[in-house]
């Protein structure tokens, strides 16, 4: 009885102290190693300009159980994805009778590094490119095929695999491309613009209160370093556009289409700011 | 996904009696059969209704799945091997179809 009073009142205390609606909870501090042989960067120095002075992998803020998930490769549910876009790679389509292998060979040595630069200054395009562009611009000019519809499964799967082989390789914008720097701005303005009934930017959770529960939800930095991500809550991979338009509707506002230029200008500030982490495609998110 | 493709995680070899871990995956969608599609109809059932593992004939794992598993079934067992040999790993599809996967291991 006594300590069941001891107890509510310790609660009690820890409720006023925290003052806020918002528990605490600091990431952890713990190393990320793939099937004990690729070494991740999960905390790195924050680039100039940058509002932390480090920079943290959203692992760091998961549970123990989603966590080792990620570490083995063969228990990582994203995996099936990158098996499947790997198939998709050596697969002809379109009319030029051309898979993705067929001018690019074996992905592991072709593919190495690449996607850990994107996005990047598409100079046809006059805009940024990511890979998901990439793969449609691709299909359309050399292959001769459809692009993808956006979501669709073979995106999914051909962004993981295509991302996967540089899994380990540091994230690297190069602003200095193009217009690069302008769209950086653009979308920095996007970070930090509050929209939605809710009245929230990306500021709002991902640097004001990271670390933080929102609800149930340890809020993380918000970097894309791992994306595509598998996702427990919906069992399956998601795109970086995807999560953007989560994230958006959640704030309750009208979310922009995927790929639009207020997306592609915040693909390219949020890449930039987890500049220096691996890519960790697929990571394993709750 | 397309066809269904087994995973399996087993030492290449161990000591005798030793006791090992053995990690399976199978991609496959589990269709419940308590879903339905655009127009109302129920999406028919489809999942794997069994698994077993076996090593040189004889049983050393096995479960009858329900529909609430999720996809990509995973199971993790251990077993305690005598003499080298192979496991066998067979699932067992709704439709009829079953899928096999052979492991062999070295006991020194």
């Amino acid at each position: 009885m006594s300590r069941k009073l001891i107890l509510a009142a310790a609660t009690a205390a820890v409720v006023s102290v925290g003052g806020a609606l918002v528990a605490s909870a600091d990431p952890v501090d713990e190393e990320l190693v793939i099937d004990g042989e690729i070494p991740m960067v999960i905390r790195t120095k924050a680039p100039e300009g940058h509002p932390f002075d480090e920079v943290l992998s959203g692992w760091l803020f998961r549970t123990p159980e989603t966590r080792s998930l990620e570490e083995d490769t063969f228990t990582n549910p994203g995996m099936l994805y990158v098996e499947r876009g790997e198939e998709i790679w050596n697969t002809v389509e379109g009319e030029a009778g051309k898979s993705c292998a067929s001018c690019h060979g074996d992905a592991a040595e072709t593919m190495a590094g690449v996607a850990a630069a994107y996005p990047k200054w598409d100079a046809d395009a006059e805009r940024p490119i990511n890979v998901e562009l990439q793969i449609d611009k691709c299909r359309e000019n050399n292959m001769k095929a459809e692009p993808y519809k956006f979501d669709a499964p073979e995106q999914r799967a051909l962004t993981t695999f295509l991302k996967h082989q540089s899994l380990g390789k540091p994230v690297q914008v190069d602003l200095s491309q193009g217009d690069m720097q302008s769209w950086w701005d653009q979308g920095k303005e996007v970070y930090y613009t509050r929209t939605g009934q809710l009245n929230l930017s990306c500021a709002s959770c991902h640097e004001e209160n990271n670390g933080k529960y929102i609800r149930a939800d340890h809020l993380s930095q918000g970097n894309v370093n791992g994306f595509p991500t598998y996702r427990l809550k919906q069992g399956n991979m998601v795109l970086l556009h995807s999560r953007f338009r989560g994230c958006i509707r959640d704030t309750r506002a009208e979310f922009p289409a995927p790929f639009s230029d207020e997306l592609m200008a915040l693909e390219v500030y949020t890449t930039w700011r987890g500049t220096g982490l691996s890519v960790e495609t697929p990571a394993v998110r709750q | 996904m397309a066809t269904p493709k087994p995973r399996v995680k087993v030492p290449k070899s161990a000591s005798a009696g030793e006791v090992i871990t053995i990690k399976t995956l199978i991609s496959h969608n589990m269709e419940s059969g308590q879903r339905k599609d655009k127009d109302g109809n129920v999406i028919p059932r489809q999942i794997i209704n069994k698994f077993s593992c076996e090593f040189n004939g004889k049983p050393v794992f096995g479960c009858d799945i329900a529909p609430a598993i999720s996809a990509n079934p995973y199971f993790e067992f251990s077993a305690k091997v005598m003499e080298s040999g192979s496991f066998t790993f067979t699932w067992v599809d709704d439709n009829g179809e079953t899928y096999s996967h052979e492991q062999a291991i070295e006991v020194k």
